[in-house]
């Protein structure tokens, strides 16, 4: 979807800031969403695309006026009623109805192989690629209203793929049919001239992460 | 009444709670209370990430494959490998891939999307690389960002900029500075920061003085 998570290449945001000795959590509160978002996703009900894609539909003035976690705050909100963990009653009023059904509670023992196990991102799947390291690519001028990650700064502009980073899952249709449609993953290289016109350096460039649904042969 | 300095670091749990405080409090309360979480695991993870793991980890990565080239060697052409030879593997990090700079090149890593960042390496993210400021510049004008933050680079020096659109993750391998040589591994770790890991600094010999 065409939001404002999608930011590259935007405007007026103002200078870059960098907090000395920053501590990991600014506040108890942003600790414990990050672990309950963790803890609440053990369950299985969700992915990381759907992760992102709830984030993602924080309504754009929200999302922009939000801190980091407290968009996190609202996708585990999200995801917790569209799965049916909560209902949106309970989450209003505080108060339980129902036990839930959730045979795998993660203890406090189960914290680092969780941390330790992969997500899955990466599929053991023979699947043919597109394309080779060098071959020339356009990205495809799609809007997708779901979600995606082909940010708006690189449709329809041409790169060379710089390597093939082998199949994982394909975020689109993994955060809305968890259809993991394994496909190649490739590092494809635009110039900076390309991306942004002549007045950027000729030397410089941006490399994104793309996979296969997102390219043409150029 | 205005607050003293020593305030602004109280604990939100030790006044009245407000805003996203009161919120989280009461869906925990709730999560609990339905059986779907439990308190102590929650601890579990808030420790893992506060103390566990951080920017010292990615430290050890870049001070190993500054005395050993046979791990530099191994670190560039498989990074996964070589950075689980140190024992950092998991969330976040399944997928890695170590960009070196040189003398004539410069990478920095960003994610416009979201704040995709190396967890078993570097920690979670901190504020400025989850701000709107750098998701947006990095990519259009990452010299001025660069310049902003201290570091202005000639323009000789190619830049490249890794934006983290998918599952794998970027850690950028500085350069050893000058006058570190015959430093323990231990001693150059304790210069490389998060800041020169993502590619908005440069390491320097003087930062072990200010540590």
């Amino acid at each position: 979807m065409n939001s404002v998570h999608d930011m590259g290449g935007m405007h007026g945001m103002g200078a870059v800031v960098i907090e000395k000795n920053e501590p990991v959590f600014h506040a108890s509160w942003e600790a414990r969403v990050h672990a309950l978002q963790l803890a609440a996703g053990s369950h299985g009900k969700w992915n990381l695309d759907m992760s992102r894609y709830s984030r993602e539909r924080m309504p754009p003035a929200d999302y922009l006026r939000a801190t980091y976690y407290e968009r996190w705050l609202f996708g585990l909100q999200t995801l917790l009623v569209e799965q049916g963990l909560v209902t949106s009653e309970e989450l209003a009023t505080g108060r339980a109805t129902a036990k839930a059904v959730a045979p795998t509670l993660l203890r406090a023992a189960d914290v680092p192989a969780l941390l330790r196990s992969p997500r899955g991102a990466r599929v053991d799947v023979e699947v043919a690629p597109h394309f080779k390291r060098g071959d020339a690519v356009v990205a495809r001028k799609i809007n997708p209203l779901g979600h995606t990650r082909l940010p708006r700064y690189v449709r329809g502009r041409r790169g060379v793929i710089e390597r093939d980073h082998g199949v994982f899952t394909f975020p689109d249709t993994n955060a809305t049919s968890r259809d993991k449609k394994p496909q190649h993953c490739y590092s494809v290289r635009f110039t900076a001239r390309e991306l942004w016109g002549r007045d950027v350096s000729e030397r410089d460039s941006v490399y994104v992460d793309l996979f296969d649904d997102y390219l043409d042969a150029a | 009444m205005p607050h003293d300095h020593d305030d602004d670091h109280v604990r939100e749990h030790d006044r009245p709670l407000e805003g996203p405080a009161l919120r989280v409090k009461a869906l925990e309360s709730l999560l609990t209370e339905k059986g779907l979480v439990d308190p102590k695991a929650l601890d579990e993870l808030i420790d893992m990430y506060e103390t566990k793991v951080g920017p010292h980890n990615g430290a050890r990565i870049v001070a190993r494959a500054w005395v050993d080239p046979g791990y530099r060697t191994r670190l560039l052409s498989d990074a996964t490998a070589a950075i689980a030879e140190l024992g950092f593997t998991g969330r976040q990090g399944e997928d890695m891939v170590v960009l070196e700079n040189t003398a004539g090149v410069h990478n920095m890593v960003v994610c416009t999307l979201c704040s995709c960042y190396p967890w078993p390496v570097l920690g979670l993210p901190p504020v400025w690389y989850k701000s709107a400021p750098y998701r947006a510049r990095a990519v259009i004008d990452p010299r001025g960002v660069l310049r902003e933050l201290g570091l202005t680079l000639s323009e000789e020096i190619e830049v490249k900029v890794w934006d983290s659109t998918a599952e794998v993750r970027y850690l950028v391998l500085p350069e050893r500075p000058a006058g570190t040589e015959g430093w323990t591994e231990e001693q150059l770790a304790g210069i490389v920061t998060r800041d020169a890991m993502v590619g908005v600094a440069k390491v320097e010999r003087t930062t072990m003085a200010e540590r």
